[in-house]
């Protein structure tokens, strides 16, 4: 792990995407969906995931979506990237989701669909189930 | 990072919910950014204002802190869902216009400049060389740092706010010195400003925070919008400096290859039944040469022009606005193409764009296709 950006403990299915994520316009804010059809993600729902992927892009009213998703429960349980960018890192702070940087050994690694918990306070925070 | 005495209390929470939320949201952001202190900024620029991006959630949160949240320097607000002067005219329900109204009455309650405008650079005075400021806006934060000598990083709608009632921002990134590690050489022959605009898009996937771009000639007040647009949209890149820069960095080619994929992804319909000019939004400058370019002609479809209120005044006082009104143009002020909730796509199957920020946000949020033409070709296509 490289930094613990909001902390927190959870267990969840990852969702991994090798393509970076622009909040804004491309997740629908109700359903947690991707709606960009350019998108390995496309059509899938981020809802309730551990969502692994390299950074967010884009837009910076993308932190509104990520607060709204929240609001919506439609939001990931945790989110880990391999590059900490402003609109992932403060729409997490304020909707208190745990996100987390992680090397990019340790992001080849994580494959979709694995069981895993993070806990961010642990000297080892990512445990595979 | 750290904290002075003073900061430390507001984290904590001894100066109340409002000043320990905005510091949680400064230390998240020094924490992804490895910056060691806050300093103080002269200028926040805001985005998160339309209610189509911000929903429910994001209108409630901001009535509820304008209860007691005040910004502490200047503010200004990027563009809202529509123009009040001709929503009428559009069909936009009354629970839109009533929670877009709530927004806008919230921001104003907490201080802020009501400019509704994508284009902070191009309607209010650009502080002295080297002024920290806090841009939300994409476009915005690449032309303050790539043109007008200021220094911002690419900031969230949360970390600007943030940095409005606080008056502080994380000092990292762009907010020192940033050398580049890629150049990108520019290979197009005689670009315009959709070129300029795939460029920009390009860059910005596969820059990082900052890059040199080479190869470039002068660029008109269109283009280097178009660019900054461009760049916003596809990455986490704030800034471009322009030359070959250090000999170390990776140098990789922009040329008819890499310009056609872009296109190849954002340019989905042959033609649009509407056209829309102005994401980033236009200035006088541009209102000024389409006026002269639409001197005898009128669009044959609808056409949209985006611009912010201020410049349309200026325009009206100018008389271009009765020109283009006359040319079949539709003029709205305080909103933009980008996330418009006025362009629906179960009336409009495609969009006629020179903008690729619009294209990329028309297609995927809007849902319609997208007809990417530069503006000549526009006018020759479109009008008689």
């Amino acid at each position: 792990m490289k930094k613990t950006l909001v902390s927190g403990k959870v267990c969840g299915i990852v969702l991994k995407s090798n393509n970076p994520i622009n909040f804004l316009g491309t997740v629908d804010k109700k359903t947690g969906i991707i709606t960009d059809k350019n998108h390995d993600l496309f059509d899938k729902s981020i809802k309730d995931t551990i969502l692994v992927f390299p950074s967010g892009v884009g837009s910076s009213v993308g932190a509104y979506t990520i607060y709204s998703i929240k609001s919506n429960n439609t939001a990931p349980l945790a989110m880990i990237c391999q590059k900490a960018d402003l609109t992932v890192a403060t729409g997490c702070a304020l909707s208190n989701i745990p996100l987390i940087t992680i090397s990019d050994e340790e992001f080849s690694s994580i494959e979709n669909g694995m069981n895993i918990s993070l806990d961010t306070d642990s000297p080892n925070p990512i445990q595979y189930q | 990072m750290e904290l002075t005495k003073d900061e430390y209390s507001a984290l904590k929470g001894e100066q109340g919910e409002i000043l320990q939320m905005a510091y949680r949201i400064l230390v998240a952001t020094g924490e992804a950014t490895d910056a060691e202190k806050l300093v103080p900024i002269e200028w926040a620029h805001l985005s998160g204002v339309n209610y189509n991006t911000i929903g429910d959630a994001g209108e409630e949160f901001l009535s509820s802190i304008s209860k007691n949240a005040r910004v502490k320097i200047k503010t200004t607000l990027n563009p809202m869902g529509f123009d009040i002067d001709n929503v009428s005219n559009y069909g936009l329900d009354e629970n839109f216009i009533s929670k877009q109204l709530s927004i806008r009455n919230s921001y104003e309650t907490m201080g802020v400049t009501p400019s509704f405008s994508c284009i902070p650079y191009e309607i209010f005075d650009i502080p002295k060389n080297g002024t920290q400021v806090a841009f939300a806006e994409s476009n915005a934060a690449i032309h303050a740092n790539s043109y007008d000598n200021l220094k911002t990083n690419k900031e969230s709608a949360f970390s600007a706010l943030a940095s409005a009632i606080t008056g502080k921002s994380p000092f990292s990134s762009l907010r020192k010195e940033d050398t580049p590690n890629i150049t990108i050489r520019m290979k197009v022959k005689n670009p315009d400003e959709l070129v300029y605009g795939m460029l920009g898009f390009f860059a910005g996937k596969v820059g990082d925070t900052s890059v040199n771009i080479s190869g470039l000639g002068g660029m008109d007040n269109r283009e280097s919008k178009a660019m900054c647009g461009g760049m916003g949209t596809s990455g986490t890149c704030a800034k471009f400096l322009f030359g070959e820069g250090d000999s170390d960095c990776e140098k990789i080619d922009f040329d008819e290859k890499e310009m056609q994929n872009v296109h190849d992804e954002l340019n989905t319909a042959e033609t649009g039944d509407l056209i829309t000019l102005g994401s980033p939004q236009l200035g006088l400058k541009e209102i000024s040469d389409l006026t002269s370019k639409l001197k005898g002609r009128s669009f044959k479809k609808r056409c949209m022009i985006f611009c912010p209120r201020t410049v349309k005044e200026q325009a009206r006082k100018i008389g271009y606005t009765n020109e283009l009104e006359r040319a079949g143009c539709e003029i709205l002020s305080d909103c933009c193409t980008c996330l418009s909730p006025l362009i629906n796509k179960d009336n409009v199957d495609a969009v006629t764009t020179n903008s690729i920020k619009g294209a990329f946000y028309l297609k995927n949020s809007n849902g319609v296709g997208v007809n990417l033409k530069p503006l000549l070709q526009i006018i020759e296509d479109e009008t008689r």
